[in-house]
């Protein structure tokens, strides 16, 4: 549970972050307003669609953190043994990288209002993240077929789960991105995708970061620095 | 405070509020089932909640009368027993407190009490709560499938809840209660996700997060704990569902039932305690803190003073939140863990107690010299101070790791968080619907059944857990259906359960007479007019009563001074409303 830990207190650095500059030890009761001052707005200038994600993300966060709670307490158990990993995760990693890149290209073309190269861009990110869903399913058939089936040891059962509610994550945002994409392919006014481009591409970044932190714990990078945690707290 | 110079001219500068697009409703359909206000969709989850509590109700009296007179109704065995225990604690904590608390009161007073016009996701919103009833439904369906409901207790430890020895266990009810437990957490994470955003966002010209109600600092704190927190649930419930299903062993151990080896192995049954607990914890306080907040403001308005220690009271009630988060493993006590464990968890579930206590002194001296209006809200919110306070002392004892093994498998446990989390926040649930009734309806509830109500509900709750405490340190086990002849249990235990049983079927026939004044009350009640209790919140200034669509007229307010402002010294009433400026002599009567 100590990583669940770690993660909600990297949260409440946050938290705490943005609490400092809401002037919480003013004292309300001395400071009405009278009619000739007009009281200060008090949201922030950030779209609010923005904040909502950044605070949905948090929550993904939290959920993925979780699951890798669960998923060093569960190893340190006697009959676990680690599951080979198929080689198509490293292209599988690729297309989702370049996913995250041709959004990011989408991003900057947005602005600069250049609709052909937008088109271009969101198509090939739409193109890559299938790809990435597709080739997820081949690393299920090959582990399948390899004998490594679900119930068969907790690691095999843990490498499904996870990656399984990674791709339904995957998949939300690919629904979210389509509606974008067919908004500019029926010519909507740039101005009005930007938000919706720049949210796609942030929850992009944010998928591709749990990824490659998945990726990393399945390949086995994390098991020392993991070890040398558990000497540190006992 | 409000000094009021002479001589200022009444034209008070426009202070413009960027508007929101609104969404408008074109039919019937989506103006009162699949609507985007989120007054309406309050209204769907506390009606959803309301219901599916009586059922729960039901189900406490069902076990009430099975432990007081045992055979009595042939249709109890220990099977249903234990399906009416889990039914009754997961529908009381989670579809009934939380859902109404966060769902209910959150949805309808975020925005009014803000000065917004709705949330900021709608869409969002209304399929929270449609997501809310799915889950509630299939809940509920699991009294229909053959085996029924799960009998695993409200925690579903398992290996025990996924096994053929408990009921639903081997059948359809454990994967319909995880399949809800599911469904419920998506639901709410989309209305979560609104509740938080709004505050955030939502907030009109004026409205700094120093001036906003305590009520919303409640709620918003339990939002945003119950974000974070319900995920694990969600990852408990998943990796369960994968263990009862596609028999994998995330918390299976190596297990022999009916002689046979099952092929379930290695897994870690503390795992699922950890991940539920540390869930279950914070849950305690995401039912908690709004309660807190509502009750604040209740006797605030109710005894004409501004709310003592403000700022500590926001400081405290973010405190509670953040610490709830490392105080899990006190649940765990008996589970076999590390001693060094226990201390560091008996030590952070007793420091929690000191913000309460802050919170506590602090109403306690609100009270002090007010002019206290003994009114149906007050009544609540002075019986939810006892209770929080008696039912607080008792988790000082619970929370010593000494004092709480040979208590933790007795009836004092179930004593102490019927009254800390059962009994207090419902009387706040009843303080606070009493309190916006007038405002949902425009009509006031009648006074003497509302009485009543309090009186047979507020004593009948003490005549009921004051005994159990006793059979607690007694020895008396819960959990079980029968006590049958036991030595160290003397017959005065019997004597005792028929008692808080008779006790219970009268505080559960009480809450029929709320729900008639509910019902009856809202055509025959007197007009409430737009503020009836004289509050300075913002909810109680919208220009119609109930709130049209939309909450404000063609401008949205502008706040310009806290929510606490009664018996003002030199102000012409008792109490400022927080849209009216400093000097301005004419105080605006809200039209009803």
């Amino acid at each position: 549970m100590s990583t669940i830990l770690v993660f909600l207190a990297g949260l409440a650095v946050i938290i705490t972050w943005w609490m400092a500059q809401q002037r919480l030890s003013s004292k309300p009761w001395l400071e009405a307003n009278g009619i000739h001052d007009i009281p200060v707005l008090t949201r922030s200038a950030v779209a609010t669609e923005k904040i909502g994600l950044g605070v949905f993300l948090a929550i993904v966060g939290a959920l993925f953190t979780l699951f890798i709670s669960a998923y060093f307490m569960r190893m340190g158990l006697q009959d676990w043994w680690a599951i080979p990993l198929p080689r198509i995760l490293w292209l599988n990693t690729g297309m989702l990288v370049i996913g995250s890149a041709a959004l990011h290209w989408a991003k900057m073309e947005v602005v600069r209002n250049n609709g052909n190269a937008l088109k271009l861009a969101l198509v090939t990110a739409l193109a890559a993240t299938t790809g990435f869903l597709i080739g997820q399913l081949f690393a299920w058939k090959e582990l399948v077929t390899a004998g490594y089936v679900i119930a068969d040891n907790p690691a095999n059962s843990f490498f499904y789960l996870i990656t399984g509610m990674h791709g339904l994550h995957i998949l939300g945002g690919l629904f979210v991105l389509s509606r974008t994409t067919s908004r500019v392919w029926e010519g909507a006014a740039l101005a009005k995708v930007r938000l919706s481009t720049e949210l796609c591409t942030i929850y992009w970044h944010f998928m591709l970061v749990v990824w490659l932190v998945l990726f990393a714990l399945f390949a086995g990078w994390a098991n020392d620095f993991v070890a040398i945690c558990r000497q540190v707290l006992n | 405070m409000a000094n009021i110079p002479a001589g200022i001219d009444d034209t008070v500068p426009l202070a413009e509020v960027a508007d929101v697009e609104l969404y408008h409703p074109k039919s019937w359909w989506t103006t009162y089932v699949f609507s985007q206000d989120a007054k309406v969709i309050a209204i769907q989850y506390s009606l959803t909640a309301i219901s599916i509590g009586f059922v729960a109700l039901v189900l406490s009296w069902l076990m009430r009368i099975q432990l007081a007179f045992p055979g009595a109704l042939s249709f109890i065995d220990a099977e249903h027993y234990y399906q009416f225990i889990t039914m009754h604690g997961m529908i009381m904590v989670i579809y009934l407190l939380t859902a109404l608390f966060l769902g209910g009161f959150g949805n309808y007073l975020i925005p009014l009490m803000l000065g917004a016009r709705d949330m900021v996701f709608p869409y969002a919103n209304m399929l929270s709560y449609w997501l809310y009833l799915l889950a509630v439904l299939v809940l509920v369906a699991g009294f229909f499938v053959p085996g029924g409901p799960t009998g695993a207790g409200w925690t579903l430890y398992p290996p025990q809840s996924i096994l053929s020895g408990t009921p639903g266990g081997k059948d359809w009810g454990i994967i319909l209660m995880l399949t809800s437990l599911i469904l419920f957490i998506i639901g709410f994470t989309m209305g979560g996700l609104n509740y938080v955003v709004t505050v955030l966002q939502g907030r009109t010209r004026g409205m700094t997060l120093m001036r906003m109600p305590l009520t919303i600092w409640g709620i918003f704190t339990a939002t945003v704990m119950a974000l974070l927190a319900f995920p694990a649930l969600f990852v408990a419930s998943v990796m369960m569902l994968f263990d009862r299903v596609l028999g994998t062993s995330f918390f299976m151990p190596t297990i022999v039932e009916m002689g046979e080896h099952l092929k379930n192995g290695g897994g870690s049954p503390i795992l699922f305690q950890h991940l539920f607990w540390f869930f279950g914890h914070p849950e305690v306080y995401i039912v908690a803190l709004p309660a807190f907040g509502i009750v604040s403001d209740l006797i605030s308005t109710h005894a004409r003073k501004n709310i003592f220690g403000y700022r500590m009271m926001v400081w405290a009630i973010v405190g509670i939140g953040a610490l709830s988060f490392v105080v899990w493993a006190h649940h765990m006590y008996v589970s076999g863990m590390n001693p060094k464990f226990g201390f560091f968890f008996a030590t952070t579930t007793l420091i929690i107690a000191v913000p309460t206590a802050i919170k506590v002194y602090n109403w306690v001296l609100t009270l002090w010299r007010g002019d206290i209006h003994l009114t149906l809200p007050m009544l609540f919110a002075l019986g939810f101070m006892v209770t929080f306070v008696n039912g607080g002392l008792t988790g000082l004892f619970l929370g010593n790791v000494v004092v709480d093994v040979p208590l933790a498998k007795t009836l004092f446990v179930v004593a102490h968080f019927h009254m800390v989390m059962g009994v207090a926040p419902i009387m706040v649930v009843f303080g606070a619907i009493c309190h916006w009734y007038p405002k949902v309806t425009g009509r006031m509830l009648d006074e003497t059944l509302g009485r009543v109500h309090f009186f047979v509900t507020f004593v009948g709750a003490y005549a009921i857990f004051f005994p159990m405490h006793y059979l607690g340190l007694l020895g008396v086990p819960r959990r079980y259906s029968e006590l049958g002849d036991t030595a160290f249990i003397p017959p005065s235990v019997q004597a005792l359960n028929e008692f808080i049983t008779i006790m219970a079927l009268i505080v559960g026939a009480a809450q029929i007479l709320f729900l008639f004044n509910l019902a009856w009350s809202l055509r025959r009640g007197k007009e409430a007019g737009g503020n009836p209790w004289r509050a300075t919140t913002l909810e109680w200034q919208t220009p119609q009563t109930p709130p049209a669509h939309g909450n404000w007229g063609k401008e949205l307010p502008v706040v310009y001074r806290w929510a606490y402002d009664y018996s003002v010294p030199g102000a012409a009433q008792d109490f400022i409303p927080q849209n009216q400026p400093n000097g301005d002599r004419i105080s605006r009567e809200p039209a009803s």
